[in-house]
């Protein structure tokens, strides 16, 4: 079972305190969405409706088109298992602005909490997984800065990490499975974009 | 020799790639592409970016718009339907998206499982909505890359030049 006693919304609350023009947040579909919207929704956020597997990559690209921002990209064990690979290419370009957190639950929140491949093996006939740790597959891929996040002393140095350590930087944050109200931002993806760039490039 | 059999067209997709200031630059290892992907990484001016599967090509895209700058994906038809769920973000987030494919399946393939994905390319993009343009002659070769461009980076549509492979040159695996 999972033992995390980590919340995702104080958490992420956190990650992004005091956010400024100078931090880009992009959010994975499902709960990683719903936390960023509920620390504040902001014009600099990207936060995805739909688009499993693209946060990562997203983040590269945005990242490379803006060394002189952090990208932060936040997301769940379920989107990023969907897409490891992308991991390897950030480790081709080792971007110094991008830090990838992912919130680590072990289940596919948006549809009823079914065993990700990151829960344990033997774990019962319906809550098996594989026991998977991204953080080792984030390493394997090539990033060398690669850390799990337990414990609730250790996340004043996630925070620190995530908006000013050299990146690319791969937290793995295990945190509590919860019932959490649905804090939703703007869905139209045009627009969410639009607004982005007229914050960050005063034309969208 | 022909004026047309001098015309280099990796040359010329490189130098209207460069004309339309593309700074990114997404592949993943393609004999026809070779030449240009060569050019790409050799530039200062464009960042290559190879990738594990041509599905990531559409995200890296779309952050690259949302932090102002121009790419293009380099992919054979092969990969295409890798990218097809993640397509979709040219229409929910609306933006600029080009891709240059080097077709096989095409045109005297001699690879068997080259065809279904090859003949299924332009039905799948079309599906999702995506503008196709097609070249099978050198000499087209740079202003439809030049207009795709357009209207992409202009017309805020998704587009795909299909680079047929009668252009490129049947694959023979040392056959004749």
């Amino acid at each position: 079972m999972n033992t995390a006693t980590l919340q995702r919304r104080p958490l992420v609350k956190q990650l992004l305190d005091g956010a400024d023009d100078d931090l880009l947040v992009i959010a994975g579909l499902g709960s990683a969405n719903w936390d960023i919207t509920a620390a504040g929704d902001r014009p600099l956020n990207m936060p995805l409706w739909g688009a499993m597997g693209a946060p990562v990559a997203m983040g590269l690209g945005l990242a490379l088109a803006q060394p002189g921002k952090r990208v932060l990209v936040i997301t769940g064990d379920g989107d990023m298992l969907m897409s490891l690979g992308s991991l390897a290419t950030v480790a081709t370009q080792q971007p110094e602005n991008l830090a990838i957190v992912v919130l680590d639950n072990e289940k596919f929140g948006e549809t009823g909490n079914q065993a990700t491949h990151t829960s344990p093996r033997n774990n019962g006939p319906t809550n098996s997984g594989a026991g998977t740790d991204l953080s080792v597959v984030a390493k394997g891929c090539g990033i060398a800065d690669s850390a799990l996040v337990r414990e609730a002393g250790e996340v004043a140095q996630l925070v620190k990490d995530a908006r000013t350590k050299k990146g690319p930087v791969f937290r793995l944050v295990k945190v509590m499975v919860e019932k959490l109200e649905f804090v939703m931002p703007p869905q139209d993806g045009a627009h969410l974009k639009d607004r982005f760039r007229q914050a960050l490039l005063g034309h969208a | 020799m022909t004026a047309v059999a001098t015309i280099d067209w990796h040359d010329q997709i490189f130098e209207t790639l460069k004309d339309h200031d593309i700074k990114q630059v997404y592949h993943v290892p393609d004999a026809g592409h070779g030449k240009l992907i060569e050019a790409c990484q050799k530039s200062n001016s464009i960042r290559t970016v190879p990738l594990t599967t041509e599905e990531e090509g559409i995200p890296l895209a779309a952050g690259a718009w949302l932090g102002g700058q121009r790419s293009v994906l380099l992919m054979q038809s092969s990969g295409v339907g890798n990218t097809i769920n993640l397509m979709g973000m040219t229409k929910t987030l609306r933006f600029p998206f080009l891709t240059l494919i080097t077709m096989r399946g095409d045109y005297g393939e001699f690879n068997s499982w080259q065809y279904p994905m090859g003949q299924g390319t332009p039905k799948v993009l079309e599906a999702m909505g995506v503008l196709l343009y097609s070249v099978d002659d050198a000499v087209e070769v740079k202003a439809t890359v030049d207009a795709a461009a357009r209207s992409a980076f202009n017309g805020g549509q998704a587009v795909a030049v299909l680079l047929r492979q009668k252009l490129i040159g049947i694959k023979n695996f040392g056959k004749k």
